[in-house]
């Protein structure tokens, strides 16, 4: 067990320089929240007005969805991270050494979780720097941060799934495309649930982005509901659990296939 | 006991293309076996079974006395291996990747710190040590990758051509570090390659690789010699009748052809029948343009063992 922690640790402190090395990086992957924060905070300002819209500031509102929205997105480019890694032939050398194969797919998690976890807290930052209040404190901020982290656990899990199986930088692209905006707008992102069409509300209610949300806007409420916080969220677990087993699978197979 | 012993591997990837077919082979403690053949003719699929990154369908091998397929951890502990591809880290530094190659196999400390410096110093890296792996020239790149396989002082290296894809220049300055890695008595050394000169120079006993078998094995001048002899390439100012007959009286010169003013023969040492093949064309008044003496290539025997010539294979 010892042995599997150091593993982890060197194999995830890898990930985390290279990380760390780009700041500029970690500063254009803010610039899309921003602008999202910004100016749909702006531009739909007066949408609260709506009757049974049922939140005082659009801006407050947003925050959650822009966090978790961002925490898809940038999971989602996680299998070319693996496709890279195994074209380049460095996964092979790490599986050549006596180093612990858990070990590889748990960096690959801690990683996401730090960097989703990290890119969350400063667009929460920045929406707190431009005004937006968070009546449920530091602890519906930090179930915001959790649910954001699972979630992206699930498309970061897909994408390597994706990724190791099919091995073409074009599927992420595509998935990634093809997946964020009607994952985001199927969703209470943007919109109170209860201004939607009834069918996307149904929708809504089987997409695993909108678990999040409603995990984290539970949480952030001045009267949190704790109740929804823990079902919601058990749900978003479980569908992480899956997907991380899902990929932990695909990478077996693909050592059978080197 | 050998340092790497494999028999009669199998292998066959979906949908039916047969990688390897009953493949044999042994590395002695220091030897340096070159594995030689074209592109598809087994030599990765080789390495991968004996490096455990893949099972074969068939057969075994050991490797430092441990067998791949029941205990590939205490192989890998024991194995270095440069593949093909470089695998190191373009986004961390030399000295980066050759840290964290060190913790993997649970080297630590000042004693890491101590071989990581003294193989940027014998790898000439020391200057970019502290640069991204991605600014490297290929041959950096190359040298990165083979100090990486000695981090833990294997007892088994594994070089999967490690020359492809390098300048003359950089492969020249490769040549010289695995001849100075052959050296090296603890350590057993399997190269693949598909340059023939690559395996002449670097092997002590090189194995020819085709569809999936060995065709033949031995050490480069055993082989070379094994074919019947030299080849002796004489060019006359003129086509002249009876020069066939003429050299063909010298001892130790057989199979005499003619083509035009060529004339070509071999014999068992080139170098003694020349001046006896001079004399006996001088005797008979026929005049000589040039000679050549050939020693037979690692192609000749390829082409001897696998029935084509290497190039075309």
């Amino acid at each position: 067990m010892t042995a599997l922690m150091t593993d982890t640790w060197w194999m995830t402190a890898r990930r985390l320089k290279a990380w760390i090395r780009q700041p500029a990086l970690l500063v254009i992957t803010l610039v899309q929240p921003a602008i999202w924060l910004f100016l749909f905070g702006n531009l739909f300002k007066k949408v609260v007005q709506l009757p049974g819209f049922g939140s005082g500031s659009y801006l407050d509102y947003l925050v959650p969805g822009v966090v978790v929205m961002s925490a898809v997105s940038s999971s989602m480019w996680a299998g070319m991270g693996a496709i890279e890694e195994i074209d380049r032939g460095t996964l092979n050398r790490f599986l050549v050494t006596p180093v612990r194969r858990s070990a590889i797919m748990n960096a690959n998690l801690v990683e996401q979780a730090v960097s989703t976890a990290v890119q969350s807290l400063l667009i929460v930052l920045l929406a707190w720097a431009a005004g937006a209040e968070f009546s449920g404190g530091i602890g519906g901020v930090a179930v915001l941060v959790v649910a954001s982290v699972l979630l992206g656990a699930v498309f970061a899990a897909m994408s390597n799934t994706f990724g190791m199986l099919i091995r073409q930088r074009e599927t992420i692209i595509g998935l990634s495309v093809f997946l964020l905006l009607p994952l985001t707008f199927l969703s209470s992102a943007f919109m109170a649930p209860a201004l939607m069409p009834e069918w996307m509300r149904h929708v809504a209610a089987a997409n695993p982005l909108n678990w999040a949300l409603d995990t984290a806007r539970a949480a952030l409420s001045a009267s949190p509901d704790w109740g929804i916080v823990v079902i919601h969220g058990a749900w978003l677990l479980a569908l992480a659990v899956v997907m991380v087993g899902l990929s932990i699978r695909t990478f077996r197979t693909y050592q059978k296939t080197v | 006991m050998h340092a790497v012993e494999a028999h009669d591997l199998a292998k066959t990837y979906p949908p039916g293309t047969k990688a390897l077919d009953g493949l044999g082979l042994t590395v002695g403690q220091g030897e340096v076996l070159g594995l030689l053949g074209p592109n598809g003719a087994g030599k990765t699929t080789t390495v991968k079974i004996l490096t455990t990154l893949t099972r074969p369908d068939s057969g075994s091998a050991r490797v430092a006395g441990h067998d791949v397929l029941r205990r590939p951890d205490a192989v890998r502990r024991v194995i270095g291996v440069v593949s093909q591809r470089s695998g190191a880290d373009p986004a961390a530094t030399g000295r980066d990747n050759l840290l964290l190659q060190g913790h993997l196999y649970g080297l630590a400390g000042a004693a890491l710190k101590e071989r990581t410096a003294r193989l940027l110093d014998r790898f000439d890296l020391g200057e970019v040590a502290g640069r991204q792996v991605k600014t490297y020239s290929g041959g950096q790149q190359r040298r990165l990758d083979v100090a990486l396989g000695l981090v833990h002082r294997p007892k088994v290296l594994f070089l999967d051509e490690p020359t492809t894809g390098l300048d003359p220049e950089a492969r020249a300055a490769m040549w010289e570090e695995i001849s100075r890695l052959a050296g090296d008595e603890e350590m057993a050394i399997l190269l693949t390659t598909h340059y023939l000169d690559e395996a002449d120079r670097l092997a002590g006993r090189v194995a020819i690789v085709d569809a999936g078998r060995i065709v033949a094995e031995g050490a480069p001048g055993r082989l070379k010699g094994e074919l019947r002899g030299d080849a002796v390439h004489i060019e006359l100012k003129e086509e002249t009748a009876g020069a066939s007959e003429a050299l063909s009286t010298v001892p130790g010169v057989r199979e005499v052809q003619v083509d035009g003013r060529r004339l070509s023969a071999r014999a068992d040492d080139g170098a003694a029948a020349v001046p006896a093949a001079l004399a006996a064309l001088d005797h008979a008044g026929i005049a000589v343009a040039s000679v050549t003496v050939a020693r037979p290539s690692l192609d000749d025997v390829y082409l001897k063992h696998a029935g084509r010539r290497f190039a075309e294979a």
